[in-house]
């Protein structure tokens, strides 16, 4: 039998929809809710209580964690302070994608790692001959992530000390109903946000809490399935969907470099000393991606005129679509959405794909593959910048 | 006193003037609205009546704005959010309830607990309303022919209608032509025998017009509600964040972005006419504005017979105008709430409060109602459609307070007596007590209300007669007769200005549609 997660005796009960999804071998609720709309909306406008439990989490301590972590991770490790949280992506020494998660400096010589897939080999390897302690915390730790602009005052309600202080990517440790608590303001569905980290056994209280804290501002259970079509619009990727750990991909052609996924930010190519795929990311910094992964934006009269020609309104996927949709320029292809939604709050069909030099120039006229009714169409979508939705609260 | 000059003024910044300003600046013309009140948003506007309570006054949710109007003015990237309304639940007389919820099965099966029939039929009349909408639409974004007339411009419309209905199937064409003059009675009595289903499905034939849903012509003006988008869902329906001010907010800050200057406590006296063509207008306050292009975003009647003498119009047109239906017959009681209604068909905190909660019980109900308006009463169990904004939204109240929006219908205008406050209290009363029927704390519920009447529409929103749409959605004041005969594409007798609003084609309900077109019109002419 699959996991359940330590909420399961509170989500089971408010999952009207029974929709439950994978995710590392657990299953969290898909959606509450028999549509997706509230949830989202809660997302975007009020609060939104999601557990994220099944994300993998290690707890790096010891002399040489931060040595580790400059290792295996592009980022530079020695500028994360502590209290803070980096977003980034580790690569095999062909300088392709492993995975990507988070970093957060809990205390001077303490880190926790966030990764999608199994890391534990992983960062062992890598810590041969270091002095450093990792400890797979993935089920002693729950997770949640209360999303929405309305999340900081929910936490304020039911935190022992308010979390107004608490600037984007920064994390601090509090108390909720007694029960000792980390919160880092993050998330993954790019607006105002937090996730809160605590031991499993303490995991209904902490629940409870929100939900009674949130009941007058709008809070909803969420699921994962909502969350996916605000990280589209936030032009956030998800593995194993747009892209393809290196350690899965059975040949060449399916691995990314941070580079192509559109990640320069996170490739610190200035830290000092041998970081894994540093040769290879080198030389890509030089010669320039061969891909890249950019938003794609679609024209809607094109698209409603093509859904007209058959007496149809423009069908809208009420949840992502997570098909592989080929990209076209002056017919010939050029590459591939690989998550594509309708944006409730932008009113736009929005897709994240990967696009070949040159075609990935913002503003690049390209055509997407669409199926009107069984046919396959194309249409017109232009590359335009990503987050596709940033709110002005996301970072203030 | 000050001169100014522009290259267009807009008379009114509610949706339509603001839309309409914000595509002319969009083809580069200087453009300035003029609003009489201090803030923007004519009839769709919230405000914040008791503090921390905000009350989507007059037009409470939104459908039919035109979604190329929220791409082409990226209304979106200017705060406009269109929350899910779920689901309507209509409390019977019984004590039974009716609901129709968001998910096709759920509906079916409360369907099917009144008349498995009904369930059936649900999805076929779902599916005929879809395509019957698809069929209207592309004349909702066409300037009406006149069919009259051998103009090439007015030949090629009609070319294009002629065209578009020979597109439909024959049954389609069938279909529309009874749609237009049915009774919306007669048509869900073809469909449906459940009368709490019949009733509410009724009362989108009756919104905003001085008919029963028994009076021939209802049918189109159903259909007319449900024409509405949202996200390609036809007859989807939502709430705007912020409620109505939300989308007004929206439009004026694509507008200001586009360049658009809007000027608010500026009422307009009188339209400035020179050399027979509309040159300008002047202000209550005697400051003057100059433009080659007046634009009406006002209602037919105040456009026509009050901002400009009627010697410059013929006498035809003027009579026309006069003519032209805009009995108000509906009101509004907007109230603060300490806790939510308590149904006792469905007791409880539920997912029936975010949605909308009908009193509609059956079709002889709303009509018993008409009764009562025919013969200048209030309705003494009068329809009524409520929404809990706070419930959708919570920046709308307080935290653990709720705003409730109640539509009436009907509360005539023309009120026999007149509008005295006692008038006021009764109407309320009689709102009140119907709700208190279904949901008894009601009433200890209330610590504030905000009561509108048609009177009071007149005198805040400022459209004559309190006519939600500016002009009765009858046949004989739709498509080419809007707002009279020959002048339904945007220009009047007086050249230089034109009407922009919900007394043109195609009507109301906050679609924008004819702010739009007029913009599209006037540029055409703009030499």
């Amino acid at each position: 039998m699959l996991r359940t997660t330590p909420f399961h005796e509170r989500t089971s009960t408010l999952c009207l929809a029974q929709n439950w999804r994978r995710w590392a071998g657990c299953i969290v609720a898909g959606s509450y809710d028999l549509t997706l709309d509230r949830e989202y909306w809660a997302i975007r406008n009020a609060a939104a209580l999601i557990d994220v439990s099944p994300l993998m989490k290690y707890i790096i301590t010891g002399r040489d964690a931060a040595r580790l972590l400059n290792r295996i991770t592009t980022r530079n490790i020695d500028k994360l302070a502590v209290g803070q949280v980096y977003y980034t992506g580790w690569c095999d020494e062909d300088g392709k994608m492993l995975d990507d998660g988070t970093v957060s400096r809990l205390d001077e010589t303490t880190y926790r790692l966030t990764s999608a897939d199994p890391s534990l080999r992983w960062l062992s390897m890598n810590a041969v001959s270091l002095e450093v302690d990792i400890t797979e915390v993935t089920h002693s730790v729950a997770a949640l992530s209360l999303q929405g602009p309305r999340s900081r005052v929910v936490l304020n309600g039911c935190c022992e000390s308010p979390v107004d202080g608490l600037k984007y990517f920064r994390l601090m440790k509090n108390s909720i109903y007694g029960i000792p608590v980390t919160i880092s303001r993050t998330g993954y569905t790019g607006d105002l946000g937090y996730e809160i980290w605590m031991d499993a056994g303490s995991a209904l209280t902490v629940w409870d809490a929100l939900m009674d804290a949130g009941h007058d501002h709008g809070i909803a259970p969420t699921g994962i399935l909502p969350m996916d079509i605000a990280r589209v619009e936030a032009g956030l990727f998800m593995i194993e969907v747009d892209y393809t750990a290196a350690t899965h991909a059975i040949i060449e052609a399916q691995k990314s470099s941070p580079f192509e996924l559109g990640l320069d930010w996170t490739v610190n190519l200035d830290k000092p000393g041998y970081f894994v795929g540093r040769r290879a990311l080198e030389r890509e910094a030089r010669e320039g991606p061969a891909w890249k992964m950019v938003g794609l934006e679609v024209d809607w009269n094109p698209m409603e005129r093509l859904f007209r020609q058959v007496g149809l309104p423009p069908q809208l996927p009420a949840a992502p679509l997570r098909a592989s949709q080929p990209v076209f320029s002056g017919g010939v292809q050029v590459g591939y959405a690989s998550t594509s939604a309708w944006s409730p709050v932008l009113k736009k069909f929005i897709a994240l794909a990967h696009i070949q030099r040159p075609y990935y120039e913002l503003g690049t006229d390209l055509r997407l593959e669409v199926t009107v009714e069984h046919h396959r169409q194309h249409t017109a979508a232009k590359v335009v910048k990503t987050p596709f939705y940033e709110p002005e609260w996301k970072k203030k | 006193m000050t001169l100014h000059t522009y290259d267009a003024i807009i008379i009114g910044g509610g949706h339509n003037g603001l839309i309409n300003a914000a595509y002319l600046a969009r083809a580069g013309k200087k453009v300035i609205v003029l609003e009489r009140r201090p803030i923007v948003g004519g009839a769709a506007v919230t405000e914040e009546i008791f503090p921390g309570f905000h009350f989507t006054e007059f037009s409470y949710v939104v459908s039919l704005l035109r979604p190329e109007i929220i791409r082409e003015l990226e209304l979106p990237r200017h705060g406009l959010k269109i929350l899910p309304l779920p689901s309507t639940f209509t409390p019977m007389e019984n004590g039974d309830y009716l609901a129709a919820w968001d998910d096709h099965d759920l509906t079916r099966r409360e369907l099917y607990r009144h008349s498995p029939k009904d369930a059936e039929a649900y999805d076929e009349y779902a599916r005929v309303m879809v395509r019957m909408a698809m069929a209207v639409k592309p004349l909702i974004s066409l300037v009406p022919p006149d069919p009259s007339s051998l103009s090439i411009r007015d030949l090629m419309g009609l070319l294009k209608v002629g065209e578009y209905a020979a597109s439909l199937s024959q049954k389609d064409l069938y279909q529309l032509a009874k749609l237009v003059t049915q009774s919306s009675a007669d048509l869900l009595d073809e469909w449906f025998e459940t009368d709490a289903l019949k009733g509410t499905k009724s009362a989108s034939g009756i919104i905003g017009t001085f008919l029963g849903p028994r009076s021939p012509g209802t049918a189109y003006v159903l259909l007319h509600h449900y024409m509405g988008e949202i996200d390609g869902a036809f007859r989807a329906w939502g709430f705007a964040k912020n409620g109505s001010g939300g989308v007004t907010a929206s439009i004026a800050s694509a507008a200001r972005a586009l360049g658009v200057k809007i000027r608010t406590q500026s009422p307009v006296k009188q339209v400035t006419v020179k050399n027979g063509r509309a040159v300008g207008v002047a202000l209550e306050n005697g400051d003057e504005f100059h433009a080659k292009v007046v634009v009406s975003a006002a209602d037919p009647k105040r456009t026509f017979l009050q901002f400009v003498e009627p010697k410059y119009f013929p006498d035809e047109f003027v009579t026309q105008i006069r003519n032209f239906r805009t009995r108000g017959s509906s009101g509004k009681l907007n109230i603060a709430l300490s806790e939510l209604p308590n149904f006792t068909a469905l007791p409880g905190d539920g997912p029936l409060h975010r949605g909308a909660i009908s009193i509609s019980p059956s079709i002889d109900y709303i009509e018993r109602a008409y009764d009562d308006a025919k013969y200048g009463q209030v309705s003494r169990r009068p329809y009524i459609d409520m929404i809990i904004p706070s419930m959708i939204d919570p920046d709308m109240a307080p935290p653990g307070q709720h705003v409730m929006s109640c539509f009436v219908q009907y509360v005539p205008y023309d009120v026999e007596g007149g509008w005295t406050d006692e008038k006021k209290d009764q109407f309320a009363e009689h709102v009140i007590a119907t709700i208190e029927q279904y949901a008894p704390n009601f009433r200890r519920a209330i610590i504030g209300k905000q009561v509108i009447t048609p009177v009071d529409i007149e005198r805040i929103a400022g459209i004559t007669g309190g006519n939600i749409f500016h002009g009765e959605l009858l046949l004989h004041q739709l498509f080419f007769l809007r707002p009279a005969p020959q002048w339904a594409d945007f220009r009047t007798p007086l050249p230089g200005y034109y009407l922009a609003a919900s007394g043109a084609h195609p009507g109301g309900g906050v679609m924008g549609a004819a702010g739009k077109l007029a913009a599209m019109e006037i540029l055409k002419d703009w030499k």
